[in-house]
């Protein structure tokens, strides 16, 4: 492994979550080491979305304890939260703005070391397979080319920690290979990743996916 | 409960905390068992502070020599004024409650209180165009207090909507809050721009404040402020109990509609 | 770096506002519009007009940017770019920040644009005329701050278009008041003057603090 990313790690323990005065989980625990990657399984309706909703830190938590464990590095007061890409079923991307806008936009808001240029965004989304399409309007994108351009926002901006639900929904079996390289890309720089998915994705070093399956034991 | 020791660097957490005296006392199920035994206590105070000011109001204290008898309307009119800008005071200090502590109570308190708050100011309204008929000639002058008065209704009725909006009652408490805060900040500045306004295009209108009240029509009126006060704690403590088991009711709907849902995908 | 992401924001709804030109010109019209209807409800009496006058500027101004509240958040809402924008190089309240210059830029600098028509139509003299724009220039801000806080409120509730204006309007009637004053009283010359100064106070307060409020809110419709 070939660290790049600050090193996180996330500790969950006892984690009940509660919306709107319902238990929809109780009882997780489970740690995450960077370079490792946690897969959430489990029948529709288990909380699998919640449970990376309250990781992501949109969700007030009953009991219980997420630990985001921040590399100690001097004068850094970056909020966990910036470190950190959600990537949900809604894609965040204007159907009036092109390809090439859409994915700058992002670049801009979340940051990037490097400078922003237009080499970097062609790169990305030649990456997910959208080159030709670069500047025309999102609008015109089927739900897989939508799903590829919102994962694409991954590899503009580096962020150590992601948290991807269902990123191969609506994809096809090369947009499959394609997720499980970039993840497998990510574990190598040091990345941490939670995915709630149900495709086993084929990794060169198995090792470092761990998996709970939610929901089985009530 | 559960309980167990947090590791030593903690960056987002919520603990498990000792439930102190506060969370007792205000726990919903606790609030519900000893609030019963306020109710009664309750009422019977208000009554009979209503009977002693209505007494002092209408029989025994003097007419205004410009007045006459309408001044007795002042004895409804001003608790209910105070009432109005009380009950949203009360209100904004639930919405902090709902906010900073994320209570319930402080939820079901805040809820409960816009529609009695619409109710006081509506009658401050009233029996102000009431008064204001034999007094300016007009039921409706546009008068600094009358138009904040007025602004203060919209906001309450706005609220109560606000709440019928929402399907999910916690997720509106906390949005509500935020509103009612702004609001409270919004106040004054409301009060201080009606009057501004108000001195600018009528400089004529002579008001009530600063007149030296004697005794014998103070006395009668502190205590229908305190009858009315009283009126507003009672009201809003059953209102709350209400609303308290509403929830517990809804809740247990909600479980028994879960658990057939369940059985129906056959775990 | 932050900035980049500030400006980002205010270019990418500037672009769109611009690229969807149907809604901004939709804004314009309803503003024009209620001043071409008051002459028909009150008679075409020239000074009767030119009296009324910054009355009915301010109230269309008013009219048009409660119709356009709902907007405010609700596409950000719905497409989770307010749920992506969480974890961006910049807190969401500089975001919420910036969405209400965005704002400002697409529905009221249009409406300010369109004030001359209505000048024109409303025979206001050339004083008149800039002292409005003067004043909605100074007022606007708070309104769209305000707005914004309505809009973050409602943004969760499918039928928020309806009850946002109700609850803000209320809330504005400062603006109104300090915004008309600062046109046109007969209390003096000093007190225009005096009300463009509380309307700058109200605008800037409300420009400072609304972010926070509606940032606050906009994570509680996410819980």
């Amino acid at each position: 492994m070939n660290i790049q990313l600050p090193p996180y790690k996330l500790k969950v323990n006892n984690l009940q979550i509660m919306r709107s005065s319902r238990e929809i989980l109780s009882d997780i625990s489970f740690e995450v080491n960077f370079g490792e990657a946690l897969l959430l399984r489990g029948a529709n309706g288990v909380g699998k979305t919640s449970l990376l909703m309250a990781l992501a830190g949109y969700l007030h938590i009953g009991q219980g304890l997420i630990d985001w464990q921040k590399p100690i590095k001097k004068d850094d007061e970056r909020d966990v939260y910036e470190d950190m890409f959600f990537i949900s079923h809604l894609h965040a991307m204007k159907e009036n703005l092109s390809l090439r806008e859409n994915l700058k936009f992002w670049a801009e808001v979340n940051g990037s070391d490097s400078a922003i240029d237009d080499n970097k965004i062609m790169e990305a989304l030649e990456k997910a397979g959208l080159a030709h399409g670069a500047d025309f309007d999102a609008l015109l994108l089927s739900q897989g080319q939508k799903k590829r351009l919102s994962l694409a926002r991954l590899l503009v901006s580096r962020k150590p920690i992601w948290l991807l639900d269902e990123p191969t929904a609506a994809l096809d079996s090369e947009g499959d290979k394609w997720v499980a390289s970039i993840i497998d890309a990510h574990l190598d720089a040091g990345g941490l990743i939670i995915a709630a998915t149900h495709l086993d994705l084929e990794m060169k070093k198995n090792k470092r996916i761990k998996t709970i399956i939610l929901g089985v034991d009530k | 409960m559960k309980k167990y020791s947090p590791p030593k660097n903690i960056n987002k957490s919520q603990t498990v905390k000792e439930m102190n005296w506060f969370d007792k006392l205000a726990h919903p199920g606790q609030f519900l068992k000893w609030s019963k035994y306020l109710i009664l206590p309750l009422s019977l105070i208000t009554i009979a502070l209503f009977g002693i000011g209505l007494w002092f109001a209408f029989f025994n204290s003097p007419e205004d020599y410009q007045m006459g008898d309408t001044v007795r309307i002042m004895y409804i009119h001003v608790p209910n004024a105070w009432l109005s800008q009380f009950v949203y005071m009360a209100m904004a200090v639930s919405a902090i409650g709902t906010l900073v502590w994320r209570h319930p109570m402080a939820d079901v308190s805040m809820k409960v209180a816009a529609p009695l708050g619409a109710a006081f100011t509506a009658l401050a309204l009233f029996t102000g165009s009431l008064w204001g008929r034999p007094t300016w000639g007009t039921y409706w002058e546009w008068d600094g207090r009358m138009t904040a008065t007025l602004i203060l209704l919209f906001m309450y009725l706005g609220l109560v909507a606000l709440w019928r909006s929402f399907d999910d009652q916690l997720r509106a408490a906390k949005l509500i809050a935020v509103l009612t805060l702004v609001g409270a900040i919004n106040i004054p500045i409301i009060k201080f721009s009606v009057d501004w306004w108000n001195t600018l295009h009528q400089p004529s209108i002579i008001s009530a404040e600063g007149l030296s009240m004697p005794a014998s029509i103070y006395t009668p009126l502190l205590v229908m402020m305190l009858a009315f006060t009283f009126l507003f704690v009672t009201l809003h403590l059953v209102g709350m109990r209400t609303e308290i088991l509403k929830r517990k009711a809804d809740a247990l709907i909600r479980k028994s509609v879960s658990q057939t849902g369940n059985k129906g995908v056959g775990k | 770096m932050s900035f980049r992401a500030f400006t980002a924001i205010i270019k990418r709804d500037v672009k769109m506002a611009m690229r969807s030109f149907g809604d901004g010109l939709t804004l314009v019209l309803f503003f024009i519009m209620i001043g071409v209807i008051i002459p028909f409800a009150v008679g075409p009496n020239k000074v009767l007009l030119a009296t009324i006058a910054p009355g009915v500027v301010w109230m269309a101004a008013f009219l048009s940017s409660l119709l356009a509240i709902d907007r405010f958040f609700r596409a950000d809402f719905e497409d989770g770019s307010l749920l992506a924008m969480r974890h961006a190089s910049i807190s969401l309240s500089t975001i919420a920040f910036a969405k209400l210059i965005a704002l400002w830029l697409t529905t009221i600098l249009p409406l300010i644009f369109a004030t001359p028509m209505l000048a024109m139509m409303l025979n206001m003299d050339y004083e008149l005329f800039f002292r409005t724009i003067l004043s909605l220039l100074v007022g606007t801000p708070a309104l769209i701050a305000f707005g914004g806080i309505g809009a973050a409120i409602t943004v969760s509730l499918k039928r928020g278009g309806l009850i946002a204006p109700v609850l803000i309007l209320p809330l504005s009637i400062p603006i109104l008041i300090f915004g008309i004053s600062a046109i046109k009283t007969n209390a003096g010359v000093g007190v225009e003057n005096t009300a463009v100064l509380f309307l700058l106070g109200i605008s800037m307060l409300a420009m400072v603090f609304a972010p926070f409020a509606i940032a606050l809110a906009l994570k509680l419709d996410q819980e």
